[in-house]
């Protein structure tokens, strides 16, 4: 969000200069008009007045309208242009000094180029920032085994949960689409459609919610064979909408529910589910890989009940596709 | 069941915890007939070790009998005596297909945690720390070992539990820690450290042909183990003789040792008061995380060119580090946590053939009950402590 940065700079800096200029054009405009090398007299000194009022407008519409002041910085760019035109006009009938007006006008103009400037800037900004902010998420990991098999296994979508961690479900429901059940901090369900917009079998599978999903995401995974026959490199990225913005993204944080985090948790344990059979769990990490977990472990005890009364999507063992548990070949038996 | 229970710095207490189960389908549940107190165990002990929690089993040296196995063993059955390999791999992942065990990618649950501190993860441990996988540990009346299928070693001789029980670490260990030396003939070695994994690491050298043994340390009973068990030709006591780099070039012509094991790892002590206090002050402080003198003073030694073997465990950070050192006399460093698996069949067969007999490190045997008394005279080194054997 650098763009967005700029923009709250600038503002700042433009609503702290129009609080300036206002004030000194209202309590000494015979001060002002001597910088600017214009004739002091009863007209010149009402025009100053009447600008450090729009000047003091200014800076209350742009104070109102953060963090994007948008409008208030397009309304400065037109008192600029107007200036230019007053000191024209002065230039004409109340020059006291060339070079201070020459240079009076150089300064507007310095100005008014900053005003459109960030203008422009805080009108690319999305409207409803605060609300919802775009998180990039990539993360990637080599499974060791052929690039079809890794391909396939993620193309059956309702293989997705065995090693996704927060999702639910996810049910095919026919021509390309599905839909998906997520788990949401604070115990929450969220739900979507997606649909996958490509799909080339062993490379790439592309997605994207469809319109009006509570949660807009897109994204992609892409297999490529790792070199030297260590099976298949597993690249994901994808964008999504994070309810809440930049504060809701924090507070998820500091439970460990770090996006990026979560990524490389599931891509973890979709390697394992494929290299050893079953998301690998221990006694301190009862669930496996778990971005949450790692911040509060059990201790390294065995569990007071027996697993079968203790149920756990991942104490559930999870086959390849083909069902056959992975050879250890070339371990010591 | 009975479990050795960390219930804080400098304490462990023989607690009455739940008995271990079955949960995945690779699994076999192993009661445990011999373990061992580690070195290593030691750093957790004294709280260097990050993510120890309070209730944590410890213990990664054991052995025993197969009482259960999941689904998917099939190479294991109810009354098989087997060793455990302290890393816990699944035979399945590039690195263990690299027979690189101790860097198995799919067996630590908290890989994301050990990555954050290390770049990459590591392998799980049995009673490690969380950052190594938060699994419950073997000095315990039984364990859960994961990954059966791939890492227990069948003992079907009638070897003793004294004969094999450090296949499971501290023999390997060792030995990796010669093996990496790449001994030529005629090369001299020095090991940093006469503790079990120094011993064993000076015994693997002189079975790999080593000409000459040296072994460094302050404790002239573990010294005196390392000329007669290990068969070192040299002992250095850095306490009576504090400058070890010029013992060494004494001993070796002023070339220096063709290579240097460090079997002491990040509790080290110094010679010199001052240098020693300094490095614990930091240490202390957590400003770093090691008391790094040995590697230093092996590093500092090794001849030009030379290998520098390090099998003393790190946790993390360590300062005055002396890679000039490293880099303008060519040196080589090696390094790594010993991938047993790989190892302990090998050398099963070299116990077997009698080239080696791993008792000769064993001080102390006692009973599970007594397991906080074992770790106190083992950390203050009291009775003439080398090697502590619990039996539950």
């Amino acid at each position: 969000m650098e763009s967005g940065a700029n923009v709250e700079r600038l503002s700042r800096f433009l609503s702290v200069f129009s609080l300036g200029l206002g004030t000194a054009q209202l309590a000494s405009p015979q001060l002002v008009n001597r910088m600017a090398g214009i004739r002091d007299d009863a007209t010149s000194r009402l025009w100053q007045r009447l600008v450090g009022v729009r000047e003091l407008v200014a800076f209350a519409a742009i104070e109102a309208e953060r963090p994007r002041p948008r409008r208030a910085l397009w309304m400065r760019f037109a008192g600029d242009a107007k200036d230019l035109t007053l000191l024209t006009l002065a230039y004409r009938a109340r020059r006291a000094s060339t070079p201070r007006l020459i240079g009076a006008m150089a300064n507007v103009a310095g100005i008014a180029a900053l005003d459109l400037y960030a203008a422009m800037q805080a009108s690319r900004v999305p409207e409803e920032p605060s609300e919802e902010e775009v998180m990039h998420v990539k993360a990637a990991i080599t499974v060791r085994k052929p690039r079809e098999e890794v391909y396939r296994f993620w193309r059956d979508l309702e293989n997705l949960p065995s090693f996704m961690n927060h999702v639910e479900s996810v049910e095919g429901n026919g021509n390309g689409r599905s839909h998906w059940k997520v788990k949401a901090p604070a115990g929450a369900t969220v739900e979507w459609d997606a649909e996958v917009v490509e799909d080339r079998p062993g490379e790439a599978l592309v997605w994207r919610s469809v319109e009006g999903s509570g949660i807009q995401n897109a994204g992609a995974v892409r297999f490529v064979d790792a070199p030297r026959n260590q099976g298949t490199e597993v690249h994901v990225e994808f964008d999504y909408g994070v309810p809440g913005g930049r504060l809701a993204e924090a507070v998820a944080k500091l439970f460990g529910e770090e996006p990026t985090q979560q990524a490389k948790d599931d891509l973890r344990r979709f390697k394992q589910v494929l290299e050893t059979g079953f998301v690998v769990i221990s006694e301190g990490s009862p669930e496996g890989s778990t971005a949450r977990r790692h911040l509060k472990q059990r201790p390294g005890q065995p569990p007071e009940q027996a697993p079968a009364q203790e149920p756990s999507p991942t104490a559930v063992q999870v086959t390849a596709e083909d069902g056959e548990r992975p050879a250890a070949e070339g371990g010591p038996q | 069941m009975k479990a050795t229970v960390y219930t804080g710095r400098n304490s462990v207490e023989v607690q009455e915890v739940p008995d271990p189960q079955i949960l995945n389908s690779r699994d076999a549940v192993v009661k445990v007939t011999s373990t061992a107190i580690c070195g290593s165990d030691l750093h957790l002990y004294d709280g260097y070790v990050p993510m120890v929690k309070k209730g944590d089993i410890f213990g990664h040296e054991f052995m025993g009998e197969v009482t259960d196995v999941g689904a998917d063993v099939e190479n294991l059955k109810p009354g098989d005596r087997v060793v455990v390999p302290f890393p816990i791999a699944c035979g399945a992942c590039n690195a263990c297909q690299a027979q690189l065990y101790a860097a198995c990618e799919n067996s630590n649950p908290n890989a994301g945690r050990a990555e954050k501190l290390w770049g990459h993860s590591i392998a799980g441990v049995f009673g490690y720390s969380h950052i190594l996988g938060g699994y419950p540990g073997g000095q315990a009346e039984a364990a859960r070992v994961p990954f059966a299928d791939v890492g227990p070693l069948k003992i079907e001789s009638d070897l003793t539990d004294e004969d094999v029980l450090f296949l499971s670490d501290i023999l390997p260990t060792g030995y990796m820690g010669a093996e990496m030396c790449d001994i030529q003939p005629g090369d001299v070695v020095a090991v940093w450290g006469a503790g079990p994994v120094g011993l064993f690491a000076a015994a693997s050298a002189r079975m790999l042909g080593a000409e000459r043994v040296i072994v460094i340390d302050r404790f002239e009973y573990r010294l005196n183990r390392a000329l007669t068990g290990a068969r070192a030709d040299d002992v250095i006591d850095y306490e009576a003789q504090p400058d070890v780099v010029e013992e060494l070039k004494e001993l070796t012509g002023g070339r220096g040792p063709d290579a240097c094991i460090d079997a002491v790892g990040l509790e080290a002590h110094h010679a010199h008061g001052v240098v020693h206090a300094y490095d614990r002050v930091k240490q202390a402080t957590r400003m770093e995380t090691e008391r790094p003198h040995a590697l230093r003073e092996a590093i500092m030694a090794c001849r030009n060119g030379g290998i520098v073997s390090v099998i003393g465990v790190y946790g993390g950070f360590l300062d005055k580090f002396p890679m000039g050192a490293v880099i303008n006399r060519g040196l080589t460093i090696r390094a790594g946590q010993c991938h047993v698996q790989r190892d302990m069949r090998p050398l099963l067969e070299r116990i077997e053939r009698g080239e080696i007999d791993p008792t000769f490190v064993i001080s102390h045997q006692m009973s599970l009950d007594q397991a906080s008394e074992g770790y106190e005279t083992f950390k203050h080194k009291q009775d003439d402590c080398v090697k502590v054997v619990l039996k539950p």
